[in-house]
């Protein structure tokens, strides 16, 4: 059976791993390459790292944190981050990353999705969704750009349909209400999300306990759901947390 | 010698880097068929779309595996290069494949069950009916997960030497003798997959 996803998300920046509240507030949280392979040892299905700075004279920085990161991590790697052209994803997979992320660069210009998928294939493209409710709620939820700082007018749902008709391979899907409040992923937001779209979808943006992804599986309807800060302070590992979600029933890579 | 060929089907790079952690020695990435034929084992990885095989036609690629093979040289197809073992796939109709056995590849249904199936099948998923002849996955218990991203599918055949359960039950590993094939990618299937390709280096 195929089995719900836990990833292991490492906010980068200037080569340390940082979390941020809301995007902001930022607490150092150690090597990036080093947490990677400790998630991985830990029973991560699969990591995640976000340059969330992505400054041009940060890039050697983080193709050096990939390439070590990369050298012995045998579970799927996605870098993003900075990622304007399709020769950024070149380096970034030449590194050794097996999917990148794109999210403001995919807005700006919705064909770098295809041109990335042509020669890296489609399953390497992940199109991260910043998302925030509108005044209606989940209806007119709107896409954000620039780590959550511009609005663009985009409509959530209509967006991840179209970032899958141009060729991506998933959706990562973060709500900045939740994102770093410890108090439960934007399970409405997901499922609109998830139902709207036959690609896989990662819910992002809230964990706090097991039962927030055990509702985010079912509620939310979620394909792998992916947490940063409530690993890095040793709340729980993804062993500890997957024990939890096959116990409540949600099928998961165990033993990991 | 280990022969990685390069058919600008994806990224090459994790595969490389699995087989160097496993200290295989000698492992050449090419296109060239030459090396191909000197080659003592063959992995043919890949991503992507079936029509991307074509290129292997056109560099004179597909008669070389087919001679290789021929003459015993063991080969491991990963993903489209396990799809590219059978006659073709309906993702590109107009590029057959190898023909190794039998069978089309096919998309996944879009439901089944009387629910909608989701594609890609991305994700960690079990091995099943794991044959207990099987070289490659020895020491691979029934239930192992191992890792997809895939839309299309290889049916079961006789040579199937894994399944695994989506949509129904496609052909996850296959084997006969030298040839052999997975569709999950053991370069990113945590100790599993690298017990699978520890298998291979190891023949």
């Amino acid at each position: 059976m195929l089995t719900k996803r836990i990833i292991a998300c490492l906010d980068v920046r200037g080569g340390r791993v940082v979390k941020g509240v809301q995007f902001v507030d930022i607490v150092d949280a150690g090597d990036p390459a080093e947490l990677a392979h400790r998630h991985a040892a830990a029973g991560a299905d699969e990591i995640v790292l976000l340059d969330i700075t992505a400054t041009h004279e940060g890039r050697g920085t983080l193709l050096d944190t990939v390439r070590r990161a990369a050298a012995k991590l045998f579970v799927p790697f996605t870098v993003g981050g900075g990622i304007r052209t399709a020769e950024d994803a070149a380096a970034v997979f030449n590194a050794g990353a097996d999917k990148v992320s794109i999210n403001s660069s995919a807005i700006a210009r919705p064909e770098l999705i295809g041109k990335i998928g042509a020669s890296f294939g489609a399953q390497a493209v992940i199109v991260a969704i910043d998302a925030r409710r509108g005044a209606k709620g989940v209806e007119d939820a709107e896409v954000y750009v620039s780590g959550g700082r511009k609005p663009t007018g985009l409509r959530v749902v209509e967006w991840a349909r179209e970032a899958e008709s141009r060729g991506a391979g998933e959706i990562l899907l973060t709500s900045m209400d939740t994102d770093g409040m410890r108090d439960g992923f934007d399970c409405e937001l997901t499922a609109a999300v998830s139902e709207a779209v036959q690609i896989p979808v990662i819910a992002s943006g809230g964990a706090g306990s097991a039962a927030h992804f055990v509702d985010v599986f079912g509620r939310g309807k979620a394909d792998a759901a992916l947490a940063a800060s409530i690993f890095h302070f040793g709340v729980t590992s993804s062993r500890d947390l997957k024990a939890q979600l096959a116990q409540a029933g949600v099928s998961v890579r165990l033993p990991c | 010698m280990i022969a990685v060929i390069d058919y600008k089907a994806g990224n090459l790079t994790s595969v490389v880097k699995a087989l160097s952690f496993l200290d295989a020695r000698d492992v050449a990435v090419t296109q060239s068929p030459d090396v191909v034929r000197g080659a003592d084992k063959i992995v043919l990885p890949g991503v992507g779309h079936f029509q991307s095989t074509q290129l292997l036609e056109d560099l004179g690629l597909t008669e070389a595996v087919r001679e290789s093979v021929a003459k015993g040289t063991w080969f491991l197809g990963i993903c489209v290069g396990l799809q590219w073992l059978f006659e073709g796939s309906t993702e590109a109709p107009g590029t057959p494949g190898l023909g190794a056995f039998a069978g089309m590849c096919e998309h996944f249904p879009v439901t089944y069950d009387g629910a909608d199936l989701k594609s890609p099948h991305v994700g960690w998923n079990s091995l099943e009916q794991i044959r207990p002849d099987s070289r490659l996955l020895r020491g691979v218990a029934d239930g192992s997960f191992v890792y997809f991203t895939h839309s299309w599918r290889a049916p079961v055949v006789q040579e199937t030497a894994a399944v695994t359960n989506y949509g129904g039950a496609f052909t996850a590993a296959l084997e006969r003798e030298n040839v052999m094939g997975v569709q999950f990618h053991p370069e990113k299937s945590a100790d599993v997959g690298l017990r699978v390709l520890r298998n291979f280096v190891e023949l």
